[in-house]
């Protein structure tokens, strides 16, 4: 176990920048295993960025880099990304 | 509020110190007044950002320990020896003094009245403030939810909100205490780190349901959850927040 990981929570604050939802609800389908995962349970580890890993399988999902003025996102490893929506 | 709705972009603002309270020998409550607040849901944190003379920044999550009221959100901090920002905040913040952050975030670790019990509520050091917004929310609006809460500490001296916990301990809530490095004369509860055979006892168990809660440092959660899922719960009914291995 790496006892510097952290959760997918550590980084709403990060993704409540960029996006006008909360992202920690969202469900995130792994492209590895296919298995459906909240984004506040995937598993965050910090380097120069953030990635947030599949919880079952490892698999990269996401990965976060923030400059001074801009932020790449990466999603190598997310088959859809479902995110709950008002009923219009 | 629905967890679900658009939110808009998140941006920092500054928030009044009101109040700073010496919760135990390492662990302060900061109590502060947000303009705009919108309010917040139990379980949610805040991002704290703190800028140095020279302009380097640094940002920390803390949950929030308060149940919602108005425009008033209260944090706990446990000090780290080492720490670049605890040490600070514990040390230094007096009211009338004005800090930068930004919140609430989350919606994953997140309990409503609405959602009821069972509760099973399992807390590692300052992983118990999120889950006392959910107790102190729970005692507000005069939910029944049948609710154990199992608190591991180091000490007796180190358990945070205790005096609070005693008062609220009744009917439908449960509180358990595990000290994990020392204990006090005569002490009789448990006196380790939790494992299988004490959330067997401490309940509820799978049969029932209960959503559970898992807040503490990295291992800490690992283990419980762990164990949680052995003793037969649901995975997704387990939701767990990690800070890391001090906090800092």
């Amino acid at each position: 176990m790496d006892e510097t990981m952290l959760d997918g929570n550590a980084v709403a604050g990060m993704l409540r920048e960029v996006f006008a939802v909360e992202a920690t609800t969202a469900m995130a389908t792994c492209g590895g295993c296919g298995a459906p995962t909240p984004m506040g349970a995937t598993h965050v580890f910090r380097g120069a960025g953030f990635v947030l890993r599949c919880p079952h399988c490892d698999n990269a999902l996401v990965t976060l880099v923030r400059g001074d003025t801009r932020m790449w996102i990466g999603f190598p490893g997310i088959r859809t990304l479902q995110i709950p929506i008002d009923a219009s | 509020m629905a967890g679900t709705a658009v939110l808009g972009r998140l941006t920092w603002r500054l928030a009044d110190v009101v109040d700073v309270v010496a919760e135990t020998p390492r662990a302060t409550t900061l109590v502060f007044d947000v303009p705009g607040w919108a309010g917040h849901r139990a379980g949610q944190h805040v991002d704290i950002r703190l800028t140095a003379e020279d302009g380097y920044r640094t940002e920390r999550s803390y949950s929030i320990s308060s149940a919602p009221d108005g425009t008033r959100i209260a944090l706990t901090v446990v000090r780290v020896e080492d720490g670049e920002v605890s040490p600070y905040l514990t040390g230094e913040l007096r009211p009338g003094d004005q800090i930068e952050l930004r919140g609430p975030v989350g919606g994953y670790f997140v309990w409503e009245p609405e959602h009821g019990g069972p509760l099973l509520l399992v807390g590692g050091g300052s992983g118990l403030a999120p889950l006392m917004a959910m107790i102190r929310l729970r005692a507000a609006v005069g939910s029944d939810a049948e609710t154990r809460l199992l608190v591991s500490s180091r000490s007796w001296e180190d358990v945070l909100y205790r005096a609070e916990l005693e008062r609220l301990a009744g009917d439908s809530l449960t509180v358990v205490h595990t000290l994990t490095a020392s204990r006090p004369p005569g002490w009789t509860g448990y006196a380790r780190r939790v494992d299988a055979d004490m959330l067997a006892t401490v309940g509820p168990g799978p049969a029932a349901q209960p959503h559970v809660f898992v807040c503490g440092p990295t291992p800490f959660v690992e283990a419980v959850a762990e164990a949680l899922v052995t003793l037969g719960h649901e995975p997704r009914r387990i939701r767990t927040e990690r800070f890391g291995p001090t906090g800092e």
